[in-house]
C-alpha cells in the first residue's frame, strides 16, 4: 500500500475575481516524481505557492505529510524543500554562508550543520568554490546551490518549479542526475514543474496537465501518450492544451525581471 | 535567538562587503554638513544663537541615520522582487524574528553610519562634551531602530520598486527638512511648529543634540519617551504588517 504525501482536495485561488486556479484535486504517492505541466499563466506557480504555505487558498484543503499548511504551518514547512522559479540566494553571500542561512533558520545545530552543508556542496560539485560570494557564479552553479540548500533540512518533498529554466543542457543533465539520485536512493518524493516537455517525459512517474486553472489530465507519460495517440508527450502537451499563443499581461514582477537583467551587466 | 541573529548577521555582512554603499550614503550628508555649516555660520553667529556648524552637526547625524534606516525598506522590497524573501517565508521560522533580526540588522548599520558621520564632524571642529557620549549613542540607536522599522512597515505594503522615489519625496525629504536638524525650533510660525512637533525625527534630533551640546529644546527625557513609545507601536505595527506578506 503506497503513502499518500500530498492530497489536495477542491483547490482554488481567485485574484480580484480571476480565477488562478479552479477547483483542482489530486494526491502524491510517497517516492513519486510528480510533474506538473501547463502553458504559462496555467496555475503552475500559485498552486505551488499554496502548498509550500507562501499564499493562502480561497478554498479547498491542503494535506502535506500529514499536516495542513494552514494550521501546522511550521511542521508542514519542515516537511519540504523548494526550489523557487526565480533565484532566491544572497548574492552578496558566498555559497556557504547561504547555506548556513537556511541552516540555522531550520534549526540544525552546528555540527549536523557542518557535515549536511559540506556533503551538499559535494553533492552538487560546488565544493571548491564554497567560499565564493554568489553573484560570481554562473546561472547553473545558482541553480545547482538552490538544490543542495533545499535539501540542508532533510525534506522529505521538493519542489523545484522550473528548474532547468534557461540552463544549459550540460547543466540541465546534471540537475535531472541529482533529482533521480535523490529520488531512487532517499526515495524523496519530487513534484516539478517545467516547459521542457521531455525532460518530464523523461524523469516524471506522474504528469498533471493543468490549463487555465484546471487540471485536464492525470497518468503516466505512457498512459498520457496512449490515450492522444501520440508519439511523445509533447505532443500529447499540445494536443491536450491547443497550440494557442498564451498572452499575458506584463506584471510588475516582469517589469522588475528585466530590470534587474539590465542591472546585472 | 539564533534566528534573529543570522538576520542580524547578513545585514552587517552586505553592508561590509559593500563599500560603494557605504561611501556613497556618506556623500549627501556631508556635503549638507560643509555647505550649510560653514555657508550659514556667520549669519547664524550674527543672529546670537552661536555657533552653526555645533547646531547643525547632530542634525546631520540623525539625517544619515534616517536616510541609511529607511534604506531597509528599498531592501526589503528587494529581496521580495529577487526572491531571497520567500526562501525566509517558506522557513519554519515566526514572521516576528524575521522582522527583528531584519530590523536590528538594519539599525546597526544606520547606526555605524551615523556614528563616522559624527566623526568626521569631530574632526572638522564639531565641539562635543565627551562625558555626553554614551547618551547621544542612545538616541542615535533610537534613529535608527525607530526609521528602520517605519521603512521595513511601508515596504510590507509595498510590491515593487517604482513607488519607493515616491516615500523618498514624500515622507524622507520632509522628515528631514521639516524636523529642527537645519534651525532652531524657537520662534517658528505656529503651523510650522506643530509640523515640527508631530515628526518623530524632531525628537531624535533633539535628543542628540541635547545630549551632545546641552541645547535641548524639548527636554531630553520628553525625547525619550517619545521615541521608545514611537518604537512600540511602529513595532507592533509592523510585525503586524509583515505577518500579512504573502510571496
Amino acid at each position: 500500500m503506497k503513502k499518500e504525501i500530498i492530497s489536495v482536495k477542491n483547490l482554488s485561488k481567485n485574484f480580484k475575481g480571476f480565477k488562478a486556479v479552479n477547483n483542482i484535486s489530486f494526491s502524491i504517492n510517497e517516492g513519486e516524481i510528480f510533474a506538473f505541466l501547463g502553458p504559462n499563466g496555467a496555475g503552475k506557480t500559485t498552486t505551488i505557492k499554496m502548498l509550500t504555505t507562501l499564499l493562502k487558498p480561497s478554498f479547498g484543503e491542503i494535506t502535506i505529510n500529514g499536516f495542513n499548511p494552514l494550521v501546522e504551518k511550521d511542521a508542514a514547512r519542515h516537511s519540504f524543500g523548494i526550489v523557487f522559479q526565480d533565484p532566491s540566494l544572497d548574492d552578496e553571500l558566498t555559497a556557504y554562508e547561504n547555506m548556513e542561512f537556511h541552516a540555522i533558520l531550520y534549526g540544525l545545530n552546528k555540527k549536523i550543520r557542518k557535515s549536511r552543508i559540506n556533503g551538499l556542496l559535494k553533492f552538487v560539485e560546488l565544493w571548491d568554490r564554497k567560499d565564493e560570494q554568489v553573484k560570481h557564479f554562473s546561472g547553473g552553479m545558482k541553480r545547482r546551490l538552490e538544490i543542495a540548500r533545499g535539501l540542508i533540512h532533510h525534506p522529505k518533498i521538493l519542489f523545484l518549479d522550473e528548474p532547468t529554466l534557461g540552463l544549459d543542457p550540460q547543466t540541465r543533465n546534471h540537475v535531472w542526475k541529482y533529482v533521480l539520485e535523490l529520488n531512487k536512493k532517499e526515495g524523496m518524493t519530487v513534484f516539478l514543474t517545467t516547459h521542457y516537455i521531455e525532460e518530464a517525459e523523461k524523469v516524471a512517474s506522474t504528469v498533471a496537465i493543468i490549463d487555465h486553472g484546471k487540471i485536464i489530465k492525470t497518468g503516466s507519460p505512457l498512459q498520457l501518450k496512449n490515450q492522444t495517440k501520440s508519439k511523445s508527450l509533447e505532443d500529447a502537451f499540445l494536443k491536450l492544451t491547443g497550440h494557442d499563443l498564451r498572452e499575458e499581461k506584463a506584471s510588475s514582477r516582469d517589469s522588475m525581471r528585466q530590470n534587474r537583467r539590465m542591472w546585472r551587466r | 535567538m539564533q534566528v534573529i541573529y543570522i538576520m542580524w548577521l547578513r545585514q552587517l555582512k552586505r553592508y561590509w562587503r559593500s563599500k560603494s554603499r557605504m561611501l556613497g550614503s556618506l556623500g549627501q550628508p556631508l556635503l549638507f554638513l560643509f555647505a550649510l555649516g560653514f555657508g550659514f555660520g556667520s549669519v547664524f553667529q550674527k543672529a546670537g544663537q552661536g555657533n552653526y556648524f555645533d547646531f547643525l552637526a547632530p542634525g546631520i547625524i540623525a539625517m544619515s541615520i534616517l536616510f541609511n534606516a529607511m534604506f531597509n525598506g528599498i531592501e526589503v522590497i528587494w529581496d521580495r522582487q529577487f526572491g531571497f524573501l520567500k526562501e525566509t517565508l517558506v522557513a519554519p521560522v515566526s514572521r516576528f524574528k524575521i522582522m527583528a533580526g531584519r530590523t536590528l540588522g538594519g539599525a546597526t548599520v544606520a547606526f555605524i553610519q551615523g556614528i563616522i558621520v559624527f566623526i568626521i564632524a569631530a574632526m572638522f571642529g564639531f565641539k562635543i562634551n565627551l562625558a555626553a557620549i554614551p547618551l547621544a549613542l542612545l538616541f542615535m540607536f533610537l534613529i535608527a531602530i525607530l526609521f528602520t522599522a517605519i521603512g521595513i512597515a511601508i515596504a510590507s505594503k509595498m510590491d515593487d520598486m517604482h513607488a519607493f522615489p515616491l516615500i523618498m519625496n514624500f515622507i524622507l525629504m520632509p522628515l528631514f527638512f521639516l524636523s529642527g536638524a537645519l534651525f532652531p525650533l524657537d520662534n517658528l510660525p505656529k503651523a510650522m511648529d506643530f509640523i515640527v512637533k508631530i515628526n518623530p525625527l524632531s525628537y531624535g534630533i533633539d535628543g542628540v543634540r541635547g545630549a551632545l551640546t546641552g541645547a535641548s529644546h524639548i527636554g531630553i527625557l520628553n525625547d525619550f519617551i517619545v521615541l521608545s513609545a514611537l518604537i512600540v507601536i511602529v513595532g507592533i505595527l509592523g510585525s503586524w504588517l509583515f505577518s500579512k506578506v504573502e510571496a
